[in-house]
């Protein structure tokens, strides 16, 4: 790529005013480095794997609503998390966390184990068992 | 405290620490030269993991390898930490700021605050030096940004104990013995030859062998899968091919500015010819990015649009086995 084709597409970057910095040849056939504000191709990537999380946290919260699963499942799509990641951060086991998802077993949770999945998402136990709230 | 370090903007935040580091302690070298003397080029599919729900394609060596490498070959001792408590981690950071000595630190980029909220996923694989302390922040030098930044005690607690895949566990590093020279040719030669010998990896999951393997995998996609799922795995290559940190082209053109700098180093023009034509191969690496977005954007496509992206990828795969059996044979 040639110093003068680096792009410099409208991107999300702006916003936090980050220029990425690309590695791309002069004039002189020589490597120089020029940053750039965003590239389309990418950006459109980006800008679908956020309408995926979206659409994946919209399914959650309808999930939620029709009472098929337990809000625990929705604020983990919110959070981009998958099960493992939240299973990590509360330190237990995958099937443990997937078990609290089923709104009969997330109603008989210990506030012990409501607080630690609070803590996670940054929210009371209130609102962890209201998404409304 | 603030230690006078000097932050230099890097495309790729390994790299960009080392770089950064070796600086402070006197040595000077490039983003490009750490790179390609720590063998970071690498294709690499990792069908177990996945990242928001699609397999992971990888561009470069694992997190850690490039600067272990890149240390091993020129004679530099590092010393690498990781802590139980944030207490310790916190403690054993402090310590080092006060001896003058900036850190290395491999962070999670989900609460990464001063990251644009867009960019901010699950990934704990990211590096920054932390190069001292004032009004209770921590001075922060992030080889991504232009400028140098800083974060409260309780923001960079969370990054350094960030969960999931390589959770950093407080991991810091930095480097505590130095040849009285760095001797880079002898340490050039033997970081070409890993990247040629893992590119040409008689392996399926490893070098031009997994490139092979993802362009089968794109023709089968849209039919086993489903087209929504297909452009999300296809998506996401192109992410981990383009997103911050690759220089452009899946690394492709910071190994050309490696090997066009090795060239002069070890007077040895075939090098300056082999770095023309990756620089080359890094095009038809972004031509491949701009036909599978073109895919995706949409969100609906013809079968001939995956096959005409997956013959790219094949014929990537081609000149670049060609690529490194030449490189591989000019040191």
């Amino acid at each position: 790529m040639k110093k003068n084709e680096v792009p410099q597409d409208k991107s999300n970057l702006e916003s936090a005013n980050i220029k990425e910095m690309y590695y791309a040849v002069d004039e002189n056939g020589e490597y120089t480095t020029e940053l750039s504000t965003g590239w389309d191709p990418k950006t459109i990537a980006l800008d679908n794997a956020i309408k995926d999380i979206e659409e994946r946290t919209e399914i959650a919260k309808q999930k939620v609503l029709n009472n098929t699963t337990s809000p625990i499942e929705y604020y983990m799509e919110l959070h981009k998390m998958d099960v493992g990641i939240l299973a990590s951060y509360v330190g237990m086991w995958a099937w443990r966390v997937k078990r609290h998802f089923k709104p009969s077993v997330f109603k008989k949770l210990s506030k012990k184990t409501l607080q630690k999945y609070a803590d996670i998402f940054e929210i009371t136990i209130e609102q962890l068992k209201d998404i409304h709230k | 405290m603030e230690i006078n370090f000097t932050h230099k903007q890097s495309a790729h935040c390994e790299n960009g620490v080392v770089s950064n580091l070796m600086r402070f302690n006197g040595f000077e070298v490039s983003e490009p030269m750490v790179f390609g003397i720590g063998s970071g080029l690498l294709f690499s599919y990792l069908p177990f993991l996945k990242v928001n729900h699609a397999p992971v394609v990888t561009y470069r060596a694992m997190p850690g390898t490039i600067f272990n490498r890149f240390a091993k070959r020129t004679g530099v001792k590092i010393k690498r930490e990781k802590f139980s408590t944030a207490q310790k981690a916190k403690a054993r950071l402090d310590e080092n700021l006060e001896k003058n000595n900036p850190v290395g630190l491999q962070v999670g980029v989900y609460n990464l605050v001063y990251f644009p909220e867009e960019y901010r996923f699950h990934f704990n694989a990211h590096n920054m030096v932390v190069y001292g302390k004032k009004e209770g922040r921590y001075l922060i030098s992030d080889p991504v940004m232009e400028e140098v930044t800083s974060l409260s005690e309780k923001e960079l607690e969370k990054v350094r104990f960030a969960k999931g895949a390589f959770a950093p566990k407080g991991h810091m590093y930095y480097p505590i013995e130095f040849p009285d020279k760095l001797e880079l040719k002898k340490a050039i030669v033997k970081g070409i030859r890993h990247t040629c010998k893992d590119m040409t990896a008689p392996v399926p999951l490893v070098g031009v062998k997994a490139i092979r393997k993802i362009a089968k995998l794109i023709r089968k996609w849209p039919a086993k899968k489903g087209v929504k799922t297909a452009n999300h795995y296809l998506g996401q290559i192109v992410r981990m091919q383009e997103e911050i940190g690759t220089g452009g082209g899946g690394f492709r053109y910071i190994y050309g500015a490696f090997l066009q700098e090795a060239s002069k180093i070890l007077e040895n023009d075939q090098l300056s010819t082999l770095s023309k034509e990756i620089t080359q191969i890094g095009d038809l690496w972004r031509d491949f990015a701009v036909d599978a977005s073109r895919i995706y954007k949409n969100r609906s496509a013809t079968e001939d649009g995956y096959n005409k992206v997956a013959d790219q990828l094949a014929t990537i795969a081609d000149k670049e086995e060609a690529f490194f059996k030449k490189l591989k044979k000019a040191v």
